[in-house]
């Protein structure tokens, strides 16, 4: 490797040939503000926060590599002046209503204007007009809070290559759009929520349902049933303060509680019938030999990205629906049923690691006799607001568990929260159902791990072999369709979920910032909070669940049954590509 | 991206617009930084970017809409909306400029109930603001089609238009 010898401020550094000063700088302890950077993602260099001084030039250090012999200054007053003029303008031209924006305290722009020390804005000029964009179901866009750095742009184009949104006019009258200036909700955009993740300021959030919630826990006419996503639990903590990937099983269940709800259920027992029932749709279509590959369907924006650009591929996704809607079909059948609840008066509400979750709960299919499945959907960010709105003291909550008969899990269905899960529980239920023998180690460590693309193969007791390909980002997704439509590649199963590192680093997730998104690995923290639960668990795979093996008993008959298909099965769309 | 070659297909054989645009696509559809002389063809044999033709491009070219969108509405020489039966072009020159051409545009405006740049819904008037004609001796000066009119006042605007209707 080529090393490059220069220096900051007059320290001597020695990098690897290709490091911009701006990495070298922060990997040596040196600060450089940066705005439109993020890491691997987005270097359009468009907001020159971080201009440093090199001879008598000022030049923006996140693309600027360093060179034998260089000299750069961070601190200079040259430079200092410079750097406030140019978050100054950014201010000058940007809706400042930190009171009350859903990004206050968690906000790029603002910790900008903080750490520059600036105190007024000299600037005062025409500013950006655009009206809100609510067209979509999940997803609120504010273009008068944009400050046009591109990283949703480069997120939903080069990591998931959605390619919904872009700049579009120019000059002052730039702004960052779907084609034709259309409402988001009228593109091909998925939900995924990932240009959420990266916007630096409040242009991008969550359509919150937090007052459709609370309205609905103060009527006394409502039994509001709440569960929660496998990825919640090792987030929700660090919205309180608690290290990246803390497990807050109980105090979450106990903050629930707390916050007024009915019943607190667990999504992962609808993961576990998910595996009950995708598993055996796996067996049926390999015996078959029909509509191979298997595409998982838990995931909604990844449904949607295949409903619009792969809908010749349509019979291969899993008619299953996903878990939460799974178990929010039975909260208003066989759990109502069995209580003597009228299912009219449920309001059944999930929280999500994610915000496509919310497009989906809207899904017309998705439900019975006029009954939603799931009536609203909540973020992890928003769950956490509530709970903090609710003055519950989070940290010193007295642990609490769910309720059955939705509450009990297997390990198998936890891990539904990283990539890999699925494809991993499905392989632990098929091994044992095919087979008849036990299967000592569980762990199957090749689905494992933060890699965009994984694949393994099992081979089955009854001579068949899966091959499986484990996926994440939806940019992986289409490569790996795409092998499959070329006839370059071939499997018998895939798992896709469109977020990078799956649901825990979901679109509804607690935000990280760019900095903090250099430092750590957070898809890999999270990920280990999930098996640790996993592991924590005394059961594992989810056919030896009891309340699913009651659950066929009782109501269901058998995987894929008749009755199975009324409630937890679905069918999909053909949309626009355009 | 796929069906690219169908996309092209649907271009009608017997619409022969349609078919030198296919044509140029073709031939194109492999350059780098192909792009933007194939906006220049379509712009160029309807007058505008329609739709439909910049879905196939995007198809056959394997550029995702939003680029292309991007790059339609970025320069001013594109227009993403048919042009109107007549073009009402008002110098915006330095010397029309000073002669207050601007008051001009805003009075076009107000009879037609457009922006510059925007089409009556009618479709017989599109406006737009140019730079300089080259008659500086008549500022202020417009054109439309490809009649001059000059030495402008606001109050000419009306039975000028009215010509044309
Ligand atoms: S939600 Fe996902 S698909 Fe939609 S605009 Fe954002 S990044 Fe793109
Ligand atoms: S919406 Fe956010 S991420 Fe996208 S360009 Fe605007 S400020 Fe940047
Ligand atoms: S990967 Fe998970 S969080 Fe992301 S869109 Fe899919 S289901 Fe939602
Ligand atoms: S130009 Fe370097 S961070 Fe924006």
């Amino acid at each position: 490797m080529d090393i490059v010898k220069f220096t900051i401020d007059g320290k001597e550094i020695e990098v690897p040939k290709g490091t911009t000063v701006l990495q070298a700088a922060r990997a040596n302890g040196i600060n450089i503000p940066s705005l439109c950077y993020l890491k691997d993602v987005n270097k359009t260099a468009a907001c020159r926060v971080c201009l440093v001084e090199v001879g008598p030039k000022l030049i923006a250090s996140c693309s600027l590599e360093a060179e034998n012999g260089m000299a750069v200054k961070t601190n200079t007053k040259k430079v200092r002046d410079a750097r406030r003029t140019v978050v100054e303008l950014l201010l000058s031209n940007h809706k400042r209503e930190c009171l009350t924006c859903i990004r206050s305290e968690n906000c790029e722009l603002q910790s900008l204007a903080k750490e520059l020390n600036i105190r007024d804005i000299p600037y005062e000029g025409e500013k950006i007009k655009g009206d809100l964009d609510v067209s979509s179901k999940s997803i609120v866009r504010d273009p008068e809070k944009c400050i046009l750095c591109g990283r949703c742009i480069s997120t939903c184009g080069d990591v998931q290559s959605v390619y919904a949104i872009g700049y579009g006019n120019r000059g002052f009258k730039t702004k960052v759009t779907p084609a034709y200036e259309r409402g988001l909700g009228d593109t091909v955009c998925t939900n995924c929520g990932q240009c959420i993740m990266a916007c630096p300021v409040g242009a991008l959030h969550e359509k919150e349902n937090i007052v459709d919630v609370w309205k609905a826990i103060e009527d006394p006419e409502k039994v509001v049933i709440v569960q929660t996503a496998p990825a919640v639990r090792v987030a929700l903590g660090e919205e309180f303060g608690l290290q990246r990937g803390t497990r807050v099983t109980g105090k979450m269940t106990a903050a629930l509680k707390k916050l007024g709800f009915d019943y607190v259920f667990d999504t992962d027992f609808g993961a576990d019938l998910t595996i009950m029932e995708e598993g055996t749709e796996l067996l049926n279509r390999l015996n078959e030999n029909k509509n191979l590959p298997l595409m998982s369907s838990c995931c909604p924006a990844w449904v949607k990205f295949v409903e619009h650009y792969y809908s010749d591929m349509l019979d291969n996704l899993s008619t299953c629906k996903s878990p939460s809607e799974m178990e929010g079909a039975l909260i208003k059948s066989y759990f109502a049923n069995k209580m003597g609840i009228d299912p009219k008066k449920i309001v059944s509400v999930s929280i999500m690691p994610c915000v496509a979750k919310k497009f989906e709960g809207d899904r017309e299919e998705l439900g019975k006799d006029g009954l939603s499945d799931i009536d609203y959907v909540l973020t992890t960010r928003e769950l956490a607001r509530m709970i903090k709105e609710a003055g519950i003291d989070f940290n010193n909550i007295e642990d609490d568990e769910f309720e059955n008969p939705f509450g009990e899990a297997t390990g198998a269905g936890v891990i539904f929260g990283a990539t890999g899960g699925v494809t991993e529980a499905a392989l632990r239920t098929i091994y044992e159902i095919t087979s008849g023998e036990e299967l000592k180690d569980v762990e199957f460590k090749a689905v494992r791990g933060t890699e965009g693309i994984k694949e393994t193969e099992v081979k089955l007791k009854n001579g068949k072999t899966v091959k499986a390909v484990v996926v994440n980002g939806l940019a992986n997704a289409r490569k790996v369709l795409d092998e499959i439509k070329a006839g370059s590649k071939k499997y018998d199963f895939i798992e896709v979920m469109a977020c990078p590192g799956g649901c825990v680093t979901g679109g509804g997730q607690p935000i990280i910032n760019s900095r903090e998104r250099e430092e750590i690995d957070i898809k890999a923290q999270r990920a280990k909070g999930i098996y640790d639960e996993d592991k924590s668990l005394p059961i594992r795979k989810s056919h030896k669940n009891p309340y699913i093996i009651k659950l066929y008993k009782e109501f269901l008959g058998e995987p894929n049954s008749h009755v199975s298909h009324e409630y937890l099965h679905t069918h999909y769309v053909k949309r626009n590509k355009f | 991206m796929s069906n690219a070659e169908n996309r092209l297909n649907d271009f009608d054989p017997n619409d022969s617009k349609g078919q030198e645009v296919k044509k140029f696509i073709q031939e194109h559809k492999n350059i780098k930084g192909g792009l933007i002389p194939v906006l220049h063809k379509i712009q160029d044999v309807y007058g505008y970017l329609p739709k439909e033709t910049l879905n196939t491009v995007s198809d056959s070219m394997n550029i995702p809409l939003t680029e292309i969108y991007g790059v339609a509405s970025f320069y001013s020489y594109f227009s993403l909306t048919p042009k109107g039966k007549h073009v009402i072009r008002v110098c915006l020159g330095t010397a029309c400029y000073v002669k207050n051409s601007q008051a001009i545009i805003d009075e076009i405006g107000r009879e037609l109930g457009i922006t510059v740049g925007q089409t009556t819904s009618d479709g017989k008037f599109t406006l737009e603001a140019t730079r300089c004609l080259g008659a500086c001796g008549l500022s202020p000066v417009m054109m439309i089609d490809d009649k001059v009119f000059g030495r402008l006042v606001k109050d000419d605007v009306p039975k000028i238009l009215s010509e044309f209707n």
